[in-house]
């Protein structure tokens, strides 16, 4: 049995074209599942866009360019229209209509779609002709091509046929969608075990023009770093991410092995609770220094952002002074700039504001969520001691440290770490959910209930101006009052660090999404 | 024996339904498995929405309450993180688990239990000392180590073994075997040792010190005395005495290898029970977790319940002792 098993596999694979152009790659945590209405997470999606498409496609720079659309305009202030690709087939052979359209906005929109907020401006969807689509929207949105790129296109006949049309999580049967998939996509779906490994293949009849040369592609995540090293140093791998810091050099020593890096688009910054009348710490004083701007201004300058990415970040990081990444609609110059390094004046005010011996606070950070989370905490609490603060570190793991800060314990924090990328690549994301509180559903993860009349006046004029260039500066107004509010205390974004080994082609770089478009891989 | 066998099975759903008891207290303190599950910009709406659905909203004992319903109707309810019933997933991640515990318990007492009597036997040879230099190393090196050095060593540097994954494997019926393929029992190799040179050096070391007890003892003197072989005396006198001690560690030991799998299946990527048990506290993925370690739970009792049968196999006193009482 043993032999026979051994033998055709040796044979299966003698049988492997010499041309074989095989990816295998990986990264630290499995897919969620496949289906396009929930897993609303970077590599699921990523994932699900190698397989599905959606009417317009976000490129490795982050610009759009045509998908399952060819075309695209706003006929009216409340109306996208887009012009259907025509002689697209599923996988499975079935043609591509614009029911299809209409039946994945169904789901979007379903209860428990995970996906709702790519869609949520968006009415309903009309058909006017078989190649012609009519997008009506709440009210004006000047953006909405931008949330498209995730709006992933399935079959109705398929779901159908497969009864898996609806959108399901958790609870009741497993759901035939989350572990099949049936797109329009580049690349077909082989084989999914969870937790081992997930096999695609180029999809022959895709309509587009292939720039990749892959034969087959084998996502196998590794959860343990220095285990994916290996496999990387091994040769078993061909390209993984993330790279730990102290693994860089390494890697680069090794013949045949290197690491490549690039920006990323999170920010990570800390807030200040500017909402309660006293300060967690300071029961019975009926405090809180935070909602003082000088004493915030202490907290930014007291802060030795260059030493953090030396000492901490060793180099892989970019110092900001914006919440937004460089990328991002929105993003400026000019609110990146940060207010310069200065333990002595971040001393003097905080003795203007009253508190010339500090006081009590508590710094909640993740342990385990961003680059160094923890270690970046640990180094500013020394320099945070240096201007007489008393400050005590909570770090803890991810589940624990979102409960506190966030809704779930009703933002039960002073002083807080937290990450944030925006989903649509537009600044209007962050100013909506960290930066804004009095619209509905804004502010989830404004945990310091920071509020400012004039940004929160500027945010909602920008949610709906037509004029993308006036959009812009409404936008960059508004982070600019931020700013000098000193409403958070922005640090940096992260540099990703892709090891990638000589089988991969030099034109490989990783992009600012820190995720694997398989489109733009070529193998030597 | 059968009264014996009832007795043990009904303590052993008290024991597991204590487990599960204190799994779920637990759980409470283990963060939001919401923030899991939504997008970051989720609205509070659709936070309850999905709680209400997964019935998170309920109060912790009315959760074990369902819980505890469900698994007696076999019903181990939906994993937040994949979306498959828990029991097709525990199926699926078992053999795995099984195999590896299985070849590292094999390693663990055909290396132990010859090295433990070669060192009983030679107490000042060079070769036991070097054995138990060696075995020093097993006793204190963590697992993670254990594991990183052998991979590094025979994946990286030589290039011999494959650093993660499971290989090739072969579908026999529900079971996925890597005992069928090069490339699956290759897979094997530095994963059951990492997992079980512990056992093996503390098997090594239990065995040595009772034959060193037992040696001294006067019925060895005899049987020398009456002229038996060595092989006689040393394996059927004198292992067999030090057995008692050796089954109870050794069984114990095996629960505690599928237990403690979790380490060495993180470091070797292994897709078993261990690594799916990590991957739901990460996710807290509550209804893995509750019925891993419900499982885990069971497993110890059986191999308790094996161990306690075995020593009447092995010790005849106990047959005799029993008997005497039973009146």
């Amino acid at each position: 049995m043993r032999y026979v098993i051994a033998t055709a596999l040796a044979v299966a694979m003698a049988a492997a074209p010499a041309h074989a152009k095989v990816l295998r790659y990986s990264t630290n945590a499995d897919l969620l599942g496949l289906d396009p209405a929930i897993n609303n997470e970077g590599p699921t999606n990523a994932m699900k866009t190698n397989l599905y498409e959606g009417l317009i496609y976000r490129g490795i720079d982050l610009s759009l360019s045509p998908g399952l659309a060819t075309e695209w305009s706003q006929v009216s202030p409340e109306v996208w229209r887009f012009k259907l690709r025509q002689g697209v087939k599923f996988h499975d052979g079935t043609p591509l209509t614009a029911a299809d359209v209409v039946f994945s906005l169904g789901r979007y929109k379903a209860e428990q779609s995970d996906m709702k907020s790519y869609v949520a401006t968006v009415k309903e969807i009309r058909i006017v002709d078989p190649q012609t689509l009519d997008f009506v929207t709440n009210g004006p949105d000047p953006i909405l091509p931008q949330q498209l790129p995730l709006f992933y296109i399935m079959s109705k006949v398929w779901a159908e046929k497969n009864n898996t049309t609806q959108v399901v999580r958790g609870t009741s049967a497993p759901t035939y969608i989350n572990f099949n998939a049936n797109g329009t996509g580049p690349f077909k779906l082989v084989e999914r075990v969870a937790d081992n490994r997930t096999v695609v293949e180029p999809n022959k009849d895709w309509w587009g023009k292939a720039e990749h040369n892959l034969t087959r592609a084998e996502f196998r995540p590794i959860a343990n770093a220095a285990t994916r090293v290996a496999a990387l140093l091994s040769g078993e791998i061909d390209l993984m991410y993330p790279v730990p810091a102290q693994d860089v050099q390494r890697i680069n020593a090794t013949p045949g092995a290197k690491v490549l890096t690039g920006a990323e688009l999170r920010t990570i910054f800390f807030g200040f609770d500017q909402a309660r009348d006293e300060l967690l710490d300071m029961k019975g004083s009926g405090k809180n220094p935070f909602k003082d701007k000088r004493v915030r201004e202490a907290f930014y300058k007291a802060i030795d952002i260059q030493g953090i990415q030396r000492v901490v970040m060793r180099g892989s990081s970019r110092p900001t002074g914006s919440m937004v990444a460089p990328g991002i609609a929105g993003f400026s110059e000019e609110v990146d700039k940060r207010p310069a390094y200065n333990p002595d004046e971040a001393k003097k005010l905080l003795t203007e504001a009253g508190y010339p011996n500090g006081f009590p606070v508590t710094l909640d950070c993740p342990n385990d969520r961003y680059d160094n989370d923890e270690a970046i905490c640990q180094a500013v609490v020394p320099m945070l001691t240096r201007i007489g603060v008393q400050i005590k570190l909570n770090a803890q793991t991810r589940s624990k440290h979102f409960d506190k800060i966030g809704l779930k314990e009703n933002y039960n924090t002073s002083f807080y770490m937290l990450g944030w990328t925006p989903g649509t690549f537009d600044a209007h994301n962050m100013l909506v959910n960290i930066v804004t509180l009095k619209e509905k559903d804004s502010g989830i993860f404004n945990s310091g209930r920071y509020t400012n009349p004039k940004v929160e006046e500027l945010s909602k004029k920008a949610e709906t101006e037509m004029d993308l260039k006036k959009r812009q500066e409404l936008m960059v107004e508004a982070q600019k009052i931020h700013k000098d509010d000193y409403g958070h205390i922005p640090l940096h974004q992260q540099t990703l660090a892709w090891g990638v080994r000589d089988t991969v082609d030099g034109s490989v770089k990783p992009r600012p999404s820190n995720d694997v478009d398989l489109r733009q891989i070529k193998m030597k | 024996m059968f009264a014996y066998i009832a007795r043990r099975a009904l303590q052993s759903v008290l024991v597991m339904a204590s487990v599960a008891f204190v799994a779920f207290a637990l759980f409470q303190y283990m963060g939001d498995p919401i923030n899991q599950m939504v997008a970051q910009d989720a609205s509070a709406a659709e936070r309850e929405a999905l709680r209400r659905v997964l019935g998170l909203d309920r109060p912790f004992y009315v959760q074990f309450l369902v819980f505890l319903k469900n698994i007696a109707t076999g019903n181990f309810g939906f994993s937040f993180r994949v979306g498959s019933p828990v029991a097709q997933i525990i199926a699926e991640r078992l053999p795995a688990t099984l195999e590896l515990v299985f070849v590292a318990a094999m390693f663990a007492l055909f290396i132990g239990v010859p090295a433990g009597v070669y060192t009983g036997l030679h107490r000042h040879g060079a070769m036991s000392r070097f054995m138990l230099t060696i075995s020093l190393i097993g006793v204190s090196l963590p697992t993670f180590l254990i594991g990183i050095l052998l991979i590094l060593i025979f994946a990286v540097l030589l290039g011999w073994l494959p650093s993660f994954g499971r290989g090739q494997t072969v579908q026999l019926g529900f079971w996925s075997t890597g005992f069928l393929t090069t490339s699956g029992l290759k897979a094997l190799i530095l994963p059951s040792i990492t997992l079980g040179l512990f056992q093996t050096t503390l098997i090594m070391r239990l065995v040595r010190s009772e034959m060193l007890e037992v040696l001294r003892t006067d019925y060895i003197k005899f049987a020398r005395a009456r002229g038996l072989t060595n092989r006689a005396i040393n394996f059927g006198h004198a292992l067999k005495n030090t057995l008692v001690p050796v089954i109870t560690i050794a069984g114990l030991q095996i629960g505690g290898l599928i237990a403690f799998a979790i380490i060495t299946e993180t470091v070797f990527q292994w897709p078993g029970m261990g690594f799916l048990f990590i991957t739901a506290i990460q996710f807290v993925d509550v209804p893995v977790m509750s019925s891993y370690l419900v499982l885990v739970a069971l497993f110890f009792v059986i191999i308790n319940l094996i161990v306690d049968l075995l020593y009447f196999a092995v010790d005849p006193r106990l047959r005799v002792e029993r008997s005497v009482s039973a009146h």
